[in-house]
């Protein structure tokens, strides 16, 4: 069975292009030339250019000793929160940057939910010297003071969405309308693997870069590709996309996605799209929606910005049915504490977004000779003020 | 089998309005009054919008309409039980807008089969693209003889046009110019060139513009180059304020068609 998209744009049942005409050319142009840029010897080399010496990859795999003892366990972390802007988003934005510019395109979009793609794009933008609007929900530019002024000292515009709950998905519906109100000029660079196709196996493969680093960091460091299983956060799904990407057709390797759960999933204020969604299409593509049974979009809450999205990219939609990728949750309260543990055993604060993985740990039976691999997705700058107010140092 | 909107451009070639609003809004029961005044006025053709979460199809306007009216506790359902009777007293065509996840929840053939109940001719779905309507959905609405109605844009390249004609049955709807809904009407000199690049390709399926038309001067401009022209947030706009529906619709129509 192939985990990937196939030709029209769907994995299983999941994907597809539920756009507006107004979208059609574009999306219709990058359907028919993105394989073929990113293919080609001069992106390619740009890619690996800009991703060796801008954003200091190869990222390291870490071995969490202390962690290790703590859960009887070997723990990796993959760390994308050493990454040039502090999270794995910018694989995909340097990706796609480098894509608009083929396209001949001299203005960006984007949206962002906890700011780290926004960033990440504002970062792109000025290295690239394109102009650069990042569409933020009102609520998100409150929370996330840091990342909006990085963003405007980068010399983007933030433009704050004001409606629904004022968070991610709003940010989305403004980009789009954006987009359709700008067809000629402009490049929406979509942060994670939702919206049409080609974006989720596009956004996959900019951040694949992590899985392909895993096996080899793993060979090197143990004398074998495969780990036992891979966690990693999912609000869209992009880190974890990146993360499974290489392992996807490795039956053997256990793939382990983690929702936010919010206040809890018998709850309102929840973020687990897959266990409380059902099929639907929201943001162009056919996946798992969280919605009222009249078809409306329930406003999702995550104690984390990044992964407060009432939807999820649709290889993920697929890898659940299929069950070739398990899926859990973790409550903001178990997150908090996730957060804090590493950070007093391993040094480390990481995003909230990636304490979720962490927090997976105490779900999941770990055996001793197990060779778990956390994906650690971003790092928790931006998020100091809400573990400040939490733990109060 | 006949259908009201092949009647209409068979028994008119010009200047032919069609209106789009959200249903319950300003009121949820508004419905059939806003329906049967705009017939009282002389509008040739009703778009009634089923309000959705995230429109991102749609301006400020619309998605605010949208926003009250779900507030106010519009449903699909809801508006069926409303429409139940309609037929009694409308003979125009009446076409449901809106975007698909609804639909979809509803179910498809469910919905179809309900539309046909009540007496809707055709369908807008802004987010059902092309491809997936001739895979997918082109024969359920077929059954239950409805129209599919697609959009084209400046954008669209010549041969997407022929396509979209030829998957068209009612007519095909001209998007004025690459936006959202409720943009700033104009008339451009790039619109015009693509209004008439349209008009020479004798299309079998008749026009309508849309976009950016809110009163006689946009009307009057759009109706040039096509059958007719369609009023959305314009017409919505017009719902605010304190007079009497009665007077706000029959006032809204008068001043697009007669310009007073």
């Amino acid at each position: 069975m192939s985990y990937q998209v196939n030709r029209k744009g769907y994995y299983g049942e999941f994907g597809g292009a539920y756009i507006p005409e107004m979208m059609h050319p574009n999306i219709e142009e990058l359907q028919e030339k993105y394989m073929e840029i990113i293919n080609s010897y001069n992106f390619k080399q740009d890619f690996i250019n800009l991703l060796k010496h801008y954003v200091g990859r190869p990222s390291p795999l870490y071995y969490a000793r202390r962690m290790s003892e703590r859960y009887q366990s070997h723990i990796f972390l993959k760390r994308e929160d050493l990454n040039h802007t502090g999270s794995h988003k910018i694989n995909n934005t340097i990706g796609q940057i480098l894509l608009a510019k083929s396209l001949g395109k001299t203005r960006i979009i984007a949206e962002t939910g906890a700011g780290q793609h926004g960033v990440a794009t504002a970062t792109v933008c000025a290295l690239m010297d394109m102009k650069c609007i990042v569409y933020m929900g009102a609520l998100d530019v409150q929370r996330q003071a840091p990342n909006v002024k990085k963003m405007r000292m980068l010399g983007a515009e933030v433009i704050a969405a004001e409606s629904g709950n004022k968070t991610l998905k709003d940010a989305t519906n403004e980009a789009m309308r954006d987009w359709i109100n700008n067809p000629v000029d402009t490049h929406y660079i979509i942060g994670s693997v939702v919206g049409p196709h080609p974006y989720p196996d596009m956004v996959a493969r900019f951040q694949s870069v992590i899985s392909e680093e895993i096996k080899w960091q793993l060979d090197e460091q143990l004398g074998r590709e495969l780990p036992t299983r891979i966690l990693a956060c999912v609000g869209g799904g992009s880190n974890a996309a990146g993360a499974f990407y290489h392992f996807l057709d490795d039956e053997s390797v256990e793939l382990i996605g983690i929702e936010a759960a919010g206040k809890g999933v018998d709850t309102d204020e929840s973020a687990a799209t897959l266990t409380l969604g059902k099929p639907g299409v929201l943001h162009s593509s056919r996946s798992f929606v969280m919605q009222t049974k009249d078809g409306q979009i329930i406003e999702p809450y995550s104690i984390s910005a990044g992964l407060d999205y009432p939807g999820i990219g649709p290889m993920h939609a697929n890898l659940f049915a299929t069950k070739r990728a398990k899926y859990l949750w973790a409550t903001d309260d178990e997150v908090l504490e996730a957060a804090l543990e590493l950070t007093q055993l391993e040094g480390i604060i990481p995003a909230l977004e990636s304490a979720h993985a962490l927090a997976a740990l105490k779900k999941i039976d770990l055996k001793p000779e197990d060779v778990n691999v956390i994906n650690l997705s971003g790092r928790g700058d931006k998020d100091m003020e809400t573990y400040l107010n939490h733990f109060g140092y | 089998m006949k259908n009201r909107i092949n009647q209409l451009f068979l028994d008119k070639k010009e200047n032919i309005l069609s209106v789009y609003f959200t249903a319950g809004y300003p009121q949820l029961d508004d419905t059939v009054s806003i329906i049967e005044k705009l017939v009282a006025s002389g509008v040739d053709l009703i778009e009634i919008g089923m309000p959705f979460s995230d429109p991102v199809a749609d301006g400020p306007v619309i998605q605010n309409s949208s926003l009250v009216s779900l507030r106010n506790g519009m449903s699909i359902e809801k508006l069926f039980d409303q429409l139940i009777g309609i037929r009694e007293t409308v003979s125009i065509p009446l076409i449901l807008m809106g975007y698909l996840n609804p639909v979809i929840q509803y179910g498809l053939e469910a919905f179809c089969r309900k539309c046909a109940e009540v007496g809707i001719d055709g369908l807008i779905l802004p987010d059902l693209p092309l491809n997936e309507y001739q895979e997918n959905y082109r024969e359920v609405f077929a059954r239950y003889n409805l129209h599919n109605i697609l959009l084209i844009t400046p954008q669209t390249s010549d041969k997407r046009l022929k396509e979209i004609d030829e998957a068209s049955s009612g007519f095909i709807y001209m998007v004025s110019s690459s936006s959202t809904t409720g943009a700033k009407s104009s008339v451009a000199d790039f619109q015009k060139d693509y209004f008439e690049r349209v008009k020479a390709m004798e299309l079998t399926n008749p026009r309508l513009i849309g976009f950016g038309i809110s009163n006689k001067e946009t009307f009057d401009n759009a109706c040039q180059y096509a059958e007719g022209a369609i009023i959305g947030s314009a017409f919505v706009k017009a719902l605010d304020g304190n007079e009497s529906l009665d007077v706000k619709i029959s006032n809204f129509v008068n001043q697009v068609v007669k310009g007073v």
